[in-house]
């Protein structure tokens, strides 16, 4: 048992030594293979989520977390000059359960906003990113990389976001 | 035995993958990545027998996960160690312990999906099978078995289960079996591919298998027990344009069991929505009615553990700390609720949109009993019966629970916005299980208001009052959150029972956190009192129980 252990923690700190050594491009890591739906009950496997070769955002959220609609409300207002200046798309995925998955269309059609939605219901697409707590928003790269991550949301953090993007677009590394 | 099994099955597995990384192996192995979070809940205690904050032995407590998930390709593996020493006030003791209570290996392989170990499933809406974790309230049922998804052509989805559940450290006594299909006409079928009209259709059938056991009603009748339940479901889901109508229907053969009182009636439950919306628009009604659909892996068991199923409430989940204060519970033995919602936003520039535009969100909601009447000459719900006969359209006399909310949101100026709720709330005490209380009425404002300093300095205040004249009477809050994006927050609250009939009971439960967020890691620390609820502070929701001290919350993900 104990032998065991040892040899558990020594695999695990040979690995992430490895691991720190292999991370010069900053990949956090690849999107993740798990079904969602979109807001029409279609499928879709999260591997296959692009924004044809340019950046994207993903951002957790759900209808019942005030701040995650607040940071979708925020960026909402300014969403067509990012497209526009950038190219940048958000895939906006709730986290919503059959309690008020229900909801969610009518939030966002109500809400007007123009993002793709995608429904986790039974948060597999939350656990693979790894994500505690609602909102936790991604930056993922032309290559379908998560190079970017952040917990929670204040005012004035979408510009972070936004400048992150432009970073991106310029080739430069968006290091952590 | 098992366990040590167990570590050095992922120790090989770590090694393998610590090789891979170090060789640069060429091909699928070289894609390996490691990924994971972590979390962290310490409290200390102090004592406020007041509040309902009694001595903890230990002084200190402490809930933390660290989940780490290992991908090559195709194949991935992951574990998860937890440990409670000792589970934090409000968690189940039963979760004392350290130790690694999730792992799974899995691999796709053309159109298999083979996972081995525990894993997370849900059928259709959950009314006959939902495994889960919310590890904030300390829940998690996953199963522990094998699970294969099998595609056979596109839009066709198969899945089948088999596994027993998590019971704290242990596993059900139960085991589960179950299928489900799922079929998207529209991906399934050429023709309809664009088609306007959007279909899904599914179907599960789960049953479960308990040993016998000895239960006894009265001196001289042990009740003759089914060793398999079994539960099956149909489904659909359609939208056309803007329309959009969903239903499940969920039947169960007799189970009886410690929460169902022991009765032999089948259950049944249906769940049904109908929406319209477009942009700037969107309207919503649900409705649900549930029969005796209570479904866990032990018979015995009645807590807040072990459930096969999820039934969902369909009342508004809110979480402004006041509106959260009577929260409705799902009557798993029989309720008939209505939902409704509606969102709407007032276009910028119009009278009542303003520059920036108004939204609107009205809610409502009501759940009542369901009609039952004797069978024969045995009371209703009595052990060992059939229990009760009930009218499928027939709502029950009594109202457990009903809520009216509006919330309108307007941006006034560039920098300050704000919200005001208005909500009325009728609760019977009964749902929560405290049966024979009266029922309470509550009317409540909230209004928040933030303004901004520079882009990203702003203040956050929040305003809340609750008036009701039963349980502890008035209460009010109050809470001023300063952040500085994207790193740092301060907040001090303060929520008094301004109306408690009893003057030597109108206390404050004053609260001040502090929080640091560096991209995806965050350390929070805060100090005071706090009730029971979910708490939204720092830009992060949370289920928190009530206590009375120092708490620091550190979560990251890598």
């Amino acid at each position: 048992m104990k032998q065991t252990l040892i040899l558990l923690i020594t695999a695990f700190f040979a690995l992430s030594l490895s691991a720190q050594e292999a991370k010069t491009d900053k990949v956090l890591f690849k999107l993740p293979s798990v079904n969602v739906v979109d807001m029409n009950g279609k499928k879709i496997n999260t591997s296959q989520l692009t924004n044809n070769g340019k950046p994207f955002i993903i951002s957790f959220w759900a209808t019942w977390c005030k701040p995650c609609v607040k940071e979708l409300t925020t960026i909402s207002e300014v969403y067509q000059d990012w497209q526009e200046e950038t190219g940048v798309k958000l895939i906006a995925v709730s986290i919503d359960d059959s309690r008020s998955s229900a909801q969610v269309k009518t939030l966002v059609n109500g809400k007007n906003w123009e993002y793709e939605v995608l429904l986790d219901a039974n948060a597999d697409f939350k656990r693979a990113m790894n994500v505690n707590a609602v909102p936790h928003t991604f930056i993922v790269n032309g290559k379908g990389e998560i190079v970017w991550q952040h917990t929670s949301f204040s005012e004035g953090s979408e510009l972070e976001l936004i400048a992150l993007i432009r970073k991106l677009n310029a080739g430069e590394p968006i290091s952590q | 035995m098992k366990n040590s099994t167990l570590l050095s099955f992922f120790a090989a597995l770590f090694l393998v993958a610590a090789f891979t990384f170090n060789t640069r192996a060429q091909g699928i192995l070289s894609q390996a990545q490691v990924n994971g979070n972590f979390q962290m809940d310490a409290q200390y205690y102090q004592v406020d027998s007041a509040i309902g904050a009694y001595a903890i032995p230990e002084k200190m407590l402490m809930n933390s996960w660290t989940n780490v998930t290992y991908v090559a390709g195709d194949f991935s593996a992951g574990m998860r160690f937890e440990t409670y020493l000792n589970p934090i006030s409000g968690y189940y003791k039963d979760l004392k312990g350290s130790g690694v209570p999730f792992w799974y290996a899995g691999y796709k392989s053309g159109q298999f999906e083979i996972t081995a170990g525990n894993f997370y499933e849900q059928f259709g809406s959950g009314m006959v099978l939902r495994a889960y974790e919310e590890h904030n309230l300390g829940y998690d049922n996953a199963l522990n078995g094998v699970r294969v998804k099998f595609t056979p052509f596109q839009g066709v989805t198969l899945k089948g289960i088999w596994g027993t559940q998590r019971y704290f450290w242990q596993k059900s006594p139960g085991i589960i079996r179950g299928g489900d299909v799922d079929i998207a006409l529209n991906d399934a079928i050429k023709a309809f591919e664009n088609s306007k009209l959007k279909l899904q259709i599914g179907g599960s059938f789960v049953s479960k298998f308990q040993d016998n056991e000895e239960i006894s009603i009265g001196t001289d009748t042990t009740l003759k027990l089914p060793l398999n339940v079994g539960a099956a479901s149909g489904r659909f889901n359609l939208t056309y344009g803007k329309f959009g109508m969903g239903a499940e229907y969920a039947y169960k053969i007799n189970d009886p069991n410690a929460s169902n009182k022991f009765i032999y009636r089948k259950g049944q439950g249906l769940l049904l929505n109908v929406s319209y919306s477009e942009k700037g628009f969107g309207v919503l009604i649900q409705a649900k009615r549930l029969d005796n659909m209570s479904f866990k892996s032990k018979r015995t068991e009645t807590g807040n553990v072990l459930d096969i199923n999820y039934l969902p409430a369909i009342t508004k989940q809110h979480t402004y700390t006041l509106a959260a204060l009577y929260p409705y519970a799902t009557q798993t033995n029989g309720e008939m609720g209505l939902e409704g919602q509606l969102n709407y936003k007032f276009k910028k520039e119009t009278l009542l949109g303003g520059h920036y535009g108004t939204d609107i969100s009205l809610n409502f909601s009501q759940i009542n009993s369901i009609d039952k009447t004797a069978v024969g000459t045995d009371a209703i719900d009595a052990p060992g019966t059939l229990g009760y006969e009930s009218d499928f359209f027939k709502v029950g006399d009594k109202m457990y629970f009903r809520d009216i909310n509006l919330e309108i949101s307007h941006k006034f100026t560039k920098s300050f916005k704000a919200s005001l709720n208005l909500m009325r709330q009728d609760y019977d005490p009964l749902v929560n299980g405290h049966e024979g209380e009266p029922m309470i009425h509550s009317n409540l404002a909230i209004a928040e208001l933030t303004y901004k300093f520079t882009t990203t300095h702003a203040l956050r205040g929040e305003f809340q009052i609750l008036q009701t004249k039963q349980d502890q009477g008035d209460w009010a809050m109050a809470m001023f959150e300063y952040s500085i994006a994207p790193l740092w927050f301060f907040s001090v609250a303060d929520q008094w029972n301004f109306g408690n009939e009893n003057s030597d009971n109108r206390f404050h439960y004053p609260l001040i956190a502090a929080g640091y967020n560096n991209n995806a890691n965050r350390i929070q620390v805060s100090y005071g009192k706090q009730r029971a609820g979910i708490v939204c502070v720092g830009g992060v929701c949370r289920p928190v129980p009530a206590s009375n001290g120092f708490t620091v919350t550190i979560t990251s993900s890598f």
